[in-house]
């Protein structure tokens, strides 16, 4: 920055309707037309441009590291085209064993065949979704909550306790050990949002020292007798009780009414954040917490209950997991869900419909990738980096725009950023 | 120098921001630009830089025609701005922050700190700055920031200097500095472009006024000028700086501070043990240069910041209560810093106007949050307030600040008050603004209600006083009657207690 280089001062608003100098015209805007594209569209818009960016960059992932195209390229310079045609060969056989793993496969004998790769997803898309909630909701106040991973832990163990050694009818046991789950999530994150509350203390630090906590807590419990299996040395705790489970949505598949959790808990934040006082608050507390303050809001009693209840959220990927597909406690229970949630909800832009959308999309990547390494070879973490891959493209805006051309402003997930560090 | 700008016009989209716009700048002249907000000003001086491109019209330095590609080419030729948003680095030291894009180097690349050092004092030593090119900018007050930002067009050697609006965040004293500052440059021969939209400094300092409204000139004067003319001539219509006002009928004490003491965060004592009393049906203003403790005095009626001492609101203890429940007994708040206190930008006008009542009926029914009856409630209060929005789902953060103040009065005034306190409430704001919030004010007083006003404009502290405490230093110089004379007024918010400045007025 130069010290003489003074940026515009913007015009001061006021009626007549302040003007808003017109965007300069960038290099790549070939598309003249100037249809406007509407505000709702653009974020989705922008991320379904992240997501072929991200697929093109994994193609090219997927080309070099396969075998047949490494043997084609060493001769090269003799015949190009069988290079070319192996290059396209890998990309198409990789791209579709993922979609029949995660939306249909193709190559079932059976009508329940052909839809079981939706059910995969809808497993996988699961803790991602309830997890992506407990990320976005403080989002929206203004905190950043990075300690999922612990929360969902946490919320394992109690679940996982109340399942393995009560003995209760067949609801109720599971109805208990669902709240457990909650409560000690919600617990979990309660510690964080107090800490912020009574000392200033940065949420950021206390949810990430608090993963470690529950994940080495976690280690230790496994070994005490009260969750150590019997006959057991490795850490594993004794089965889930049948009549603990959350019980399967689909008879041969694990997908289980964890789903219509994670939904209702998706439906319930959306509906806390925009259609409750409560939410008003959070709201109000992450965009401006001085006014809020000045408002009469109490702020500090806004970080505990947005804390509280996102590790409630939490809470619902972690007695999902334990209850719904894993049905037994072990150290890797939420074995970094916690992390892809923030990716989910930096996906769904902190917006519970988003985040079910992010959710979901993670869910099929996640489950085709297996289908996609038994079947064709392709290692499974070419995914896991078009997933990182969809993120960084949708937080850098501007290149996504340039590439496709679009003239849409708006629709990043900067704006996110402005809790972070708060 | 010479400035001259013929027939400038800009146009964003169907809106005419700068109609055929002449103006013409001497050297060793101060030009006032007197506008309301959103007159044109601004963007005048943008095309000036060669920020925004003319659509007609020329720029002519000593009758050349030039354009200039970045505000760097303007200042290669001679033209400087201070904006009223500072470009200093914080953590850099004066010298440091001047010679910023262009530093002076030794072999190497090296800065050379005493040259430029050695730059800083050659201009603070002629213009009489008293500016140390070792001091960290973010450790000056705002006046001497200001006084950095000058120094940094003048170390270039510039013959042209717009100020756009610097008095903006100067405190009275600061501004008084900074006329005094002004009228040194032009004397020695500087032409300067003086923005504003405060009457009273143009009075002070212009050779020239130049009027804009609407984007275009209604007017140009040469002093001495009637201000009530000038101020006419901006809003285009009179108006009354006085507002009218029946005679008080003034009841029982509302609003009573006792022995009131804030130690600030640095440990200061920012209030020494105030009294007060305010009455049913009167307005008290608090008068006082920027500073001696009128913010914390507010904050702390208020519950939003520690305090010892007593504050009752009909007799009922509020202080050390949570804020909530200080508005709860009846008292409305009309922060000073409307953009971070008083509304929510990201918010949408309907939502900011139900920040403080969103959680009672009919609002709310138990937790659920009734969208229905907050969007009927904004829809009765933007008619009802005049509040300038394409909906009443805008965010607030697209409003004008006259806008925006008017929905922050809407919110507080909705209530039904025992006691409103304003915190300099047409801080900021353009004439027709201002005439709106006093008549306002007013009104709640008229009906009852106790009005704390605190302002650091004497103007507006005449025009709606019916008693004015000057503070100074934490204290209470004196509480007198609202007709009091600006000169014993002044004596007071420099210090001297009421008797000695009734003596010496």
């Amino acid at each position: 920055m130069s010290a003489t280089t003074a940026p515009p001062n913007p015009p001061p608003p006021g009626p007549p309707a302040p003007p808003t100098p017109p965007a300069p015209p960038t290099p790549v805007d070939a598309s003249a037309s100037p249809a406007r594209i509407p505000t709702w569209l653009r974020g989705p818009l922008l991320t379904l441009c992240a997501l072929i960016l991200a697929l093109a960059v994994g193609a090219i992932l997927i080309a070099v590291s396969d075998e047949d195209v490494r043997a084609a390229a060493a001769y090269f310079g003799a015949r190009p085209g069988d290079t070319l045609s192996a290059i396209v060969g890998a990309v198409a056989d990789a791209y579709a064993a993922l979609f029949r793993g995660a939306v249909l496969d193709t190559r079932a004998e059976s009508a329940a065949g052909l839809f079981a790769p939706i059910a995969d997803t809808l497993l996988f898309a699961t803790p991602l979704i309830a997890g992506g909630l407990a990320v976005a909701l403080p989002f929206k106040a203004g905190m950043f909550n990075i300690g999922a991973e612990g929360q969902i832990a946490i919320a394992a163990v109690g679940a996982a306790y109340v399942g393995f050694t009560c003995q209760l009818p067949l609801v109720i046991h599971a109805v208990v050990a669902v709240v457990a789950g909650l409560v000690c999530g919600a617990v979990w994150g309660g510690i964080a949002g107090v800490l912020r509350a009574a000392t200033g203390a940065s949420e950021v630090i206390t949810t990430i020292m608090l993963n470690y906590i529950a994940r080495f807590g976690l280690l230790y419990l496994l070994s005490t007798e009260a969750f150590l299996r019997p006959g057991r040395n490795d850490p594993i705790s004794p089965p889930i009780a049948d009549s603990a489970a959350l019980p399967a949505l689909l008879s041969g598949s694990r997908l289980n009414v964890g789903l219509i959790l994670a939904i209702l808990a998706a439906v319930f934040t959306w509906w806390l954040l925009t259609r409750s006082t409560i939410g008003f608050r959070f709201r109000a507390v992450g965009a401006n917490p001085d006014a809020a303050r000045t408002a009469g809001i109490s702020v500090p009693r806004a970080y505990i209950g947005v804390m509280l209840i996102a590790g409630a959220l939490a809470g619902v990927a972690g007695v999902s997991q334990v209850l719904g597909s894993e049905r037994v406690l072990t150290t890797g229970i939420s074995a970094g869900l916690g992390f892809d949630a923030i990716t989910v909800a930096l996906l769904g832009r902190a917006n519970p419909v988003g985040v079910v959308g992010a959710g979901l999309l993670f869910g099929a990547l996640n489950a085709g990738a297996i289908t996609m390494q038994a079947q064709t070879g392709t290692s499974l973490d070419i995914v896991t980096v078009i997933q990182a891959l969809i993120v960084l493209f949708i937080a850098a805006p501007e290149l996504v725009r340039r590439v496709f051309r679009l003239r849409v402003t708006g629709g990043g997930i900067g704006q996110l950023s402005k809790g972070w560090n708060a | 120098m010479r400035l001259e700008l013929k027939g400038i016009t800009k146009r964003f989209g169907t809106f005419v921001a700068n109609d055929a716009i002449d103006l013409v700048v001497e050297p060793g002249e101060v030009h006032c630009l007197l506008g309301e907000n959103g007159a044109g000003k601004s963007t005048l001086m943008n095309v000036l830089f060669g920020l925004l491109h003319a659509d007609d019209g020329e720029v002519l330095l000593d009758d050349r025609p030039v354009t200039f590609a970045s505000p760097r080419a303007a200042l290669a030729a001679g033209i400087g701005m201070v904006n009223q948003h500072f470009m200093l680095v914080p953590v850099f030291t004066v010298a440091e922050n001047v010679v910023l894009g262009d530093e002076p180097t030794r072999g190497g690349g090296v800065l050379d700190r005493a040259l430029a050092a050695r730059r800083v004092r050659d201009v603070s030593a002629r213009f009489g700055f008293e500016l140390d090119p070792e001091a960290i900018v973010g450790d000056l007050p705002v006046g001497v920031q200001q006084r950095v930002e000058i120094v940094k067009s003048l170390v270039h050697d510039a013959k042209i200097l717009i100020l756009d609006e610097p008095t903006a965040v100067l405190t009275p004293q600061e501004t008084d500095e900074l006329l005094v500052i002004m009228r040194g440059l032009a004397d020695a021969g500087t032409a300067i472009v003086f923005i504003t939209h405060k009457l009273r400094e143009v009075a002070a300092i212009a050779d020239r006024i130049t009027v804009i409204r609407r984007g275009r000139v209604v007017g140009q004067a040469v002093p001495p000028v009637d201000t009530a003319e000038l101020a006419g001539l901006m809003v285009g219509r009179d108006v009354t700086l006085t507002v009218d006002k029946q005679p008080i009928e003034s009841g029982e004490v509302r609003l009573c501070v006792r022995s009131l003491t804030v130690v600030d965060e640095r440990g200061a004592t920012a209030v020494a043990g105030i009294d007060l009393d305010v009455r049913a049906g009167e307005i008290l203003a608090v008068a006082g240069v920027q500073g001696n403790g009128q913010t914390e005095l507010c904050e702390a009626i208020l519950g939003l910041r520690p305090a010892t001492g007593s504050v009752t609101v009909d007799g009922a203890e509020v202080l050390g209560r949570p804020v909530r429940e200080t508005l709860d007994a009846g008292v409305g708040f009309i922060p000073e810093d409307r953009s971070s206190d008083g509304i929510i930008s990201s918010f949408s006008v309907a939502e900011n106007l139900i920040l403080d009542i969103h959680d009672r009926a009919p609002f709310a029914s138990g937790v659920a949050y009734r969208l229905d009856a907050c969007r009927d409630n904004a829809v009765s209060r933007v008619d009802e307030f005049d509040i300038r929005t394409t909906s009443v789902d805008a965010t607030a953060g697209s409003l004008s600040g006259g806008n925006q103040q008017k929905v922050v009065l809407a919110r507080e005034l909705s209530r039904p008050l025992r006691v409103l306190i304003a915190s300099q409430p047409t801080r900021g704001l353009d004439v027709g603004s201002i005439e709106y919030v006093h008549r306002r004010v007013v009104r709640e007083r008229d009906q009852g209600t106790a009005v704390l006003v605190v302002s650091t404009e004497l103007d507006e502290v005449l025009a709606l006083a019916d008693r004015i405490a000057v503070m100074y230093g934490g204290r209470v110089m004196g509480v007198v009657p609202g007709d009091t004379s600006r000169d014993v007024l002044g004596l007071m918010m420099a210090g001297i207690p009421l008797a000695e400045a009734e003596a010496e007025a």
